[in-house]
């Protein structure tokens, strides 16, 4: 009585098994993640671009970009858009630029994070250059201009009229 | 570790110890169900007065009785408490009773991890609570505990919170696997896969459920716990993480989560359906089929929770027709349910009455889940009294139902003992039209905008909130009855039948009542097993 069937080791070792592999999973699942939102955008992520390459451009085409800012609680830097909104053709390189000005006494580092809406859009929306590739350091008292320079791939979606990009500044601790 | 099976049945002639130690020291299948069933009733009662000061508050509009951020702890804690504590322990309770009688096995296949199994909940449960007692409060994030809300922005208490978590998930993973290794090696020699009664291949699957999503919910607790103490930054976007991650790594644990409420649920009720009906279930294999194919669906929807989290159109169409799929081998259940009593002899006995509300108002709450499924109305819905609604009908109407339902089908068989019938069915009575009382009108409420979980609303909410309060207030007062039935039942009952219910068809159900404490100690012959198949109809 007891055990009426032969019981393989290996039996066990799947069991035990595969609660470890589904935990080791979850933290798959955060590159996992990442490499999505790459690849389809998800979430507003926007892509890099390594050089001004020569897309075809459509000129009949416009797309009004808009900028945004924000700050988390507890930074205090001033932080806006140079350009409120800008009307671009994809598949040509634009420069902008955002303007932060760090009003307290201390030393402040910070990080930002961009988001671009619709998420359809965010796959073909590339940065040549951005100051969210690095953290940022403010000196106290100091005004700086940090440039962009963005090109909107001729593939994206021709419903798409409006674009929009924001940056979040996080404060790091070092 | 098969060895270690064989010498801890060594001592079977003996029946159980004397004292209290018994139930700490026990192995015995039958008592670590009873502990299980106990304790998550007693977790049923503390989860049902955190509801009844949740509806309470929300009695009038205006703050009266408690303190916001209170009302957020009691929100948070009633579904932590109502989801890993009562209703998941009660269906291992339930489990491990039945499944070793369903299957003619002497015992569970690791009777010593399923006593430490149990043993860690009462722990695991009073951690739980203990924040109440702590500085900066219990937990107040909502049971999803979606970050930062749990991360950045809560309180110490909270690194007790996913410590409870964590052996809770302990807990479940050892109750599945050991249900897989019960009803993989110890069934009886002559029992095909395809000749286990429903309630076992529910809960097989249910089991593969668990040691799939609950090492994720694992994963998420260890990465907030390193977020909030040892600076990493999986959830926080200044260090490269994000938080949308985290609700698409819960509910990766969470959408699975709620069919692991289900699904015994559903192997309960296709036990007593064809009992009280007197015919065989209609459709057997499709109904082992239906639920492996809901167990598969479930890990690919999860993201229907997430619908306004800034996703892809081409994202919500896919998750949104995955997720209308569900509603196919779920129908198919239901329909074979309906089969199953169409030209039957029919009663009405306690335990069918409570099935035949299962099937109507589990319907009912599929239906509210169908429309939430659907994109463009959960922009609306979202986050409103509707999902309320719809969740409690699932789970109240659903998996508690179930529970019920089993309590008073397999009480003769658990306890010797008959319930006294006629208490019954006024409880049953007084329950059913008091939870909808309940319930009922929070689909209006929800429908017209109101938002969950925020202590405060609108006047214009105020009548239906006011309604659904008193159903409330009803409805826990059930519990009362009920505990008398089952308390009168075990102490005062007449003595059952070792086949109480005429057409009961099933091996557990020829053992004595109460069951032996050791039963099974031969296996089962081929002709038992088919002479108790409650889906071929062999006389």
């Amino acid at each position: 009585m007891g055990v009426n069937r032969e019981v393989k080791r290996s039996f066990w070792v799947k069991l035990v098994g595969a609660p470890i592999a589904m935990f080791l999973f979850a933290y798959a699942l955060v590159p996992l993640y990442d490499v999505l939102c790459e690849i389809t955008g998800f979430n507003g992520t926007t892509g890099k671009i390594d050089q001004e390459s020569n897309f075809v451009v459509d000129e009949n085409r416009k797309v009004n970009v808009n900028f945004f800012a924000a700050t988390m609680p507890g930074f205090p830097v001033q932080f806006y858009p140079k350009d409120v909104s800008m009307d671009v053709v994809p598949g040509k390189f634009y420069s902008t630029s955002y303007i932060a000005k760090n009003n307290s006494g201390k030393e402040i580092i910070g990080q930002a994070v961009p988001s671009v809406a619709p998420t359809d859009a965010a796959a073909n929306f590339r940065k040549l250059e951005c100051f969210c590739f690095n953290k940022q350091v403010f000196k106290p008292g100091e005004e700086v201009e940090m440039p962009i320079r963005f090109v909107i791939e001729p593939g994206m979606d021709e419903h798409i009229k409006d674009v929009s990009l924001s940056y979040n500044f996080f404060k790091l601790e070092s | 570790m098969a060895t270690d099976t064989i010498a801890a049945h060594d001592d079977h002639h003996h029946g159980p110890e004397k004292g209290l130690l018994r139930w700490v020291k026990t192995t015995n299948h039958k008592d670590i169900g009873s502990l299980y069933l106990w304790f998550s009733f007693m977790m049923l009662l503390v989860g049902g007065a955190f509801a009844m000061v949740i509806r309470a508050e929300l009695f009038m509009p205006g703050i009266q009785v408690v303190d916001p951020h209170f009302f957020n702890s009691m929100t948070t804690m009633h579904g932590l408490i109502m989801v890993f504590g009562a209703i998941m322990p009660a269906f291992v309770g339930l489990g491990n009773w039945l499944i070793p009688m369903m299957v003619g096995a002497p015992d569970m296949a690791l009777p010593r991890m399923n006593n430490w199994s149990f043993w860690i909940l009462p722990f695991a449960g009073a951690i739980l609570l203990s924040t109440f007692f702590m500085e900066g409060g219990a937990p107040a994030f909502g049971w999803t505990f979606y970050a930062p809300l749990s991360t950045t922005f809560a309180p110490d208490s909270t690194d007790f919170f996913i410590f409870a978590v964590h052996l809770l998930g302990f807990s479940s993973i050892m109750g599945a696997i050991n249900i897989i290794a019960t009803v993989l090696n110890m069934r009886a020699p002559d029992m095909k896969l395809m000749d286990m009664p429903l309630f076992v291949w529910t809960w097989l699957i249910t089991s593969f459920l668990l040691i799939g999503a609950m090492p994720v919910l694992a994963g998420a607790v260890t990465m907030m716990l390193t977020d909030r103490n040892f600076g990493t930054s999986f959830f926080d976007a200044a260090g490269g993480g994000d938080p949308v991650m985290f609700q698409h790594i819960f509910w990766f644990f969470g959408h699975p989560e709620v069919y692991i409420m289900i699904l015994p649920a559903f192997g309960v009720i296709s036990h007593i359906i064809p009992t009280f009906a007197r015919k065989p279930l209609f459709g057997y294999s499709s109904m082992v089929y239906a639920t492996a194919a809901i167990a598969f669906l479930s890990y690919i929807v999860w993201a229907h929770h997430m619908f306004l989290t800034g996703m892809p159109v081409a994202g919500q169409l896919y998750f949104m027709y995955a997720t209308m799929l569900i509603a196919v081998p779920t129908g198919v259940k239901v329909f074979n349910w309906v089969a199953t009593m169409w030209k039957g002899s029919m009663t009405f006995e306690t335990p069918m009455l409570w099935a035949l509300s299962f099937v109507f108002l589990f319907t009912i709450g599929g239906f509210s889940g169908l429309m939430l499924g659907i994109v463009p109305a959960d922009i609306q819905y979202h986050d409103t009294y509707f999902v309320v609604a719809h969740f409690h009908y699932v789970l109240v109407t659903g998996a508690l139902w179930s529970i019920i339902a089993a309590v008073f089908y397999w009480f003769p068989k658990w306890t010797g003992k008959m319930y006294n019938e006629s208490l019954a069915k006024i409880h049953f009575w007084w329950s059913i039209i008091s939870v909808n009382i309940l319930f009922f009108p929070q689909h209006f409420l929800g429908l017209a905008g109101m938002p969950r979980r925020i202590p405060d609303y609108n006047l214009q909410f105020a009548d239906f909130n006011m309604i659904s309060s008193i159903g409330a207030f009803m409805f826990g007062a059930s519990f009362i009855l009920f505990t008398y039935i089952i308390i009168d039942g075990i102490r005062n009952g007449k003595p059952a039948k070792a086949r109480p219910w005429e057409s009961a068809k099933g091996l557990e159900w020829t053992l004595g009542s109460p069951a032996e404490y050791h039963s099974f100690d031969k296996a089962p012959s081929r002709k038992a097993i088919e002479q108790e198949s409650q889906h071929t109809s062999v006389a």
